[in-house]
């Protein structure tokens, strides 16, 4: 019994030796396309994916808002909020970036502005590069729902 | 006939163990408050029964399971039924579980010796509880996979343990095919097996105890059979008729576009049942008492001291007050729970973007519905690159990424959105048509923000020629405007006006020649002949598909504006759209979004 037990416990528990760090930077815009006065402009991050069993070249990862804050400056936000995972929505009437689930805001650089939102930290920014015309971006998941910025492995 | 039921009650004692379970003593005789138990039972019956069959037809992989949801949902004979009813009787089971546990609390019959019998009864709640939140995921769609992340999110919070079991919960670092295989071994395998331990465990204590009976008894005792049963019977029978009523309103349960993590879903709510939670997370004063623990406290502490809190009235019930205490928590946390639920659904009731994000939610998941059907089946890669390639869909989000900031489309965004600044570029709606051509060659109209009113061409040749010269030849030459329009918009074979094109064949054929001769139109432009010296962009294929993909494409190249180009960027040229991108955007400005025509594109594209 404890054979096959343990064996079991060990299958299951495989999820834990798995890692994701050591992600690549990809490519994911050209700088050209985004807007010199620093309103966000949501990109899709396309990039070869191990899902399980699945190995695919080329696949929407995720999306993510990037902002020109200079001549050749790129700031990468990530689109998951730190609060409880849902997809932030920027609102271009507004200026500012909504959680539709319950009700997270963030100003336009992804700072809290409102002392009653519930997130416990601004947006997550990511590492970003700019190599000549193209923004690179290491796309990576971080840890929702606590103050530190903890990227998942 | 009676021998052989001889034969298999010495052999077994089937007949006392009837008698048993149908003769059961009921002091002070059946009464109507003490079905739920009987109906949940019953509701676990069909949910086993429809669960099976959906299994049979279900396929556990993050390219499989919306599929397999689909095909049960819309091409399996009487699919939807079953998926309606396995659905319905599950919000029915969260239904029955607070009546049948406020009966059991207001009766006090979680006393002793029974305490044992209703700890049972509170992990029944909690497996029931984890079968609705593992099956909200198994259809893999929008609605779904949000809930599941923000579910998964939270017990991620957890202190010390919760990140790893968020990964073995998850079955990795993110969402895809093994998410898929756990919540399903978990939906269909492990907690069925626990509530049926559970439910064994449950009713053979009950049986043990007796009937905690309600005093003071109005009737003499009575039996199971047949009294409790027929009002057992009748409860069930109002139970499956609520939930067929549901499934046939609804005709079944609704199935969202697929899950995307590349596109917000703002549409994201869990089950109506977890509502009171999730409007308890965005009460104010969870942050300005806990500050950044707030979701901590709010969807884990709180949470789990109420859980023990309800697990422990059979202790507190020892005391003096105890039981008047356990009544007034129950009912404060249903009232509780109830006023929070009304809360949630009566904010996103005055919510419009709420609302608008329902029904654009809506369109996605008849917009994949129809390009599945037009497809003939789903291809390998799954729906969601169906999706992703379809016009329709992504036409509109392209457009006001890329184009908003100085097109319109009908005067917004192309996603509904109206900007408060006047647009710096033509409005788009209808590019190609005769309407849009005939606006643009209007003296009155040509100069106004939806055609060059805030481009450097509202000072160009073309403008001066439509105010000043224009209205001289179409005044001196009736009927040649309309042909010369009708003409061109043929150029662009919008599908909208295909019959009108075919059946004017002869105003069009006119409408050439005085683009040529009567207008002069190629004096600057190119029209149906290669023309070197042309010093405007070329009007053959103007607005086709062709020629959009290659405005879009290269706005300055000579073919187009050229040196004249005013600040449209050449999108595909520098990298800022790729091809397929141009070609989508094309299709959706064009009006060609019929959903036969989107995939037989999609086919010859492969």
């Amino acid at each position: 019994m404890i054979v096959p037990a343990a064996a079991g416990l060990v299958a299951w528990l495989d999820p834990l030796a798995r890692d994701a760090s050591g992600t690549a930077m990809v490519r994911v815009a050209a700088l050209e396309a985004l807007p010199p006065d620093g309103t966000p402009r949501r990109v899709t991050v396309v990039a070869g994916k191990r899902d399980g069993w699945t190995r695919e070249p080329d696949v929407p990862l995720g999306a993510i808002y990037l902002r020109r804050t200079a001549k050749d400056k790129v700031v990468a936000l990530h689109s998951v909020c730190p609060h409880a995972g849902c997809f932030v929505d920027y609102q271009a009437e507004r200026k500012s970036f909504f959680c539709p689930c319950h009700d997270s805001t963030f100003a336009m650089d992804g700072s809290i502005n409102d002392p009653k939102s519930p997130s416990p930290r601004p947006m997550d920014t990511l590492q970003v590069e700019v190599k000549g015309d193209d923004v690179w971006v290491r796309f990576v998941q971080y840890r929702t729902g606590i103050k530190e910025k903890v990227e998942v492995t | 006939m009676k021998k052989a039921m001889d034969w298999l009650d010495s052999r077994t004692g089937f007949r006392g163990l009837l008698h048993e379970v149908l003769f059961e003593r009921i002091p002070g005789g059946a009464r109507w408050r003490y079905v739920w138990g009987s109906t949940l039972t019953f509701c676990f019956a069909v949910q086993v029964i429809t669960g099976i069959v959906l299994w049979m037809a279900y396929s556990p992989s993050a390219t499989t399971a919306w599929e397999s949801v689909y095909y049960i949902q819309h091409e399996m004979a009487g699919g939807w039924i079953l998926r309606g009813i396995h659905h319905f009787t599950a919000q029915a089971m969260h239904v029955l579980l607070v009546l049948h546990l406020l009966q059991v609390v207001i009766d006090g019959a979680y006393k002793a010796p029974r305490e044992v019998n209703y700890w049972f009864g509170v992990v029944l709640m909690l497996l029931t509880l984890g079968l609705g939140l593992t099956g909200y995921l198994l259809p893999w769609d929008q609605k779904g996979y949000g809930a599941t992340k923000v579910a998964t999110a939270l017990m991620g919070i957890a202190p010390i343990v919760g990140p790893a079991l968020q990964k073995l919960v998850v079955g990795g670092t993110d969402y895809g095919h093994h998410t898929l295989t756990r919540f399903f071994a978990l939906h269909a395998g492990v907690l069925p097996a626990l509530l049926v331990v559970a439910v064994a465990g449950h009713v053979a204590l009950f049986r043990r105890h007796g009937l905690t009976a309600k005093q003071p008894y109005r009737k003499p005792e009575g039996r199971f059979w047949p009294d409790q049963v027929l009002m057992d019977g009748v409860a069930c029978l109002a139970v499956i008729a609520a939930v067929l009523y549901l499934t046939i309103r609804h005709h079944g349960a609704e199935l969202h576009a697929p899950a995307d993590p590349t596109q917000p879903f703002n549409a994201a709510r869990p089950e109506w049942y977890f509502l009171f939670l999730f409007e308890f997370l965005k009460l104010d004063f969870l942050t300005s008492w806990f500050g950044h623990h707030g979701e901590l406290v709010g969807a884990i502490i709180v949470p789990g001291i109420l859980l023990g809190m309800l697990a422990a009235m059979p202790l507190l019930g020892n005391w003096r007050l105890g039981h008047r205490f356990n009544v007034g928590f129950l009912l404060a946390l249903l009232l509780g729970a109830l006023g929070l639920t009304f809360r949630s659904l009566q904010s996103d009731a005055s919510n419009a973007s709420y609302h608008a994000a329902v029904r654009s939610a809506a369109e996605a998941s008849e917009r994949v519905v129809a390009l599945v059907k037009a497809n003939g089946g789903i291809p390998p890669a799954g729906a969601a690159a169906l999706l992703r390639d379809d016009p329709g869909s992504a036409g509109p989000r392209l457009f006001a990424q890329h184009c908003a900031s100085c097109h319109r489309y009908d005067g917004h965004d192309g996603q509904g959105a109206v900007h408060a600044e006047p647009p710096s570029a033509p409005d788009l709606k209808g590019f190609g048509s005769r309407s849009w051509l005939a606006g643009l060659l209007e003296a009155s109209q040509i100069t106004n923000h939806a055609y060059y009113g805030g481009t450097k061409f509202k000072e160009g040749k073309m403008t001066r020629y439509v105010t000043t010269k224009l209205p001289k030849l179409h005044a001196g030459n009736p009927g040649a405007l309309e042909a010369m329009i009708a003409a061109v918009s043929a150029e662009a074979a919008l599908p909208a006006q295909a019959r009108k094109d075919s059946a004017d064949a002869e105003l069009i054929e006119r409408g050439r020649v005085h683009a040529r001769e009567t207008f002069g139109c190629t004096d600057c432009h190119a029209f149906r002949k290669p023309d070197e010296e042309a010093t405007a962009p070329d009007l053959t294929g103007w607005g086709s598909r062709e020629w959009l993909v290659g405005v879009i494409a290269d706005p300055t190249h000579e073919r187009f504006y050229g040196q004249r180009n005013d600040r449209m960027p050449s999108f595909v040229k520098d990298g800022r759209l790729t091809g397929k991108e141009a070609g989508m955007l094309a299709d959706w400005l064009r009006g060609d979004t019929e959903p036969a025509a989107v995939v037989s594109r999609m086919i010859n594209a492969r």
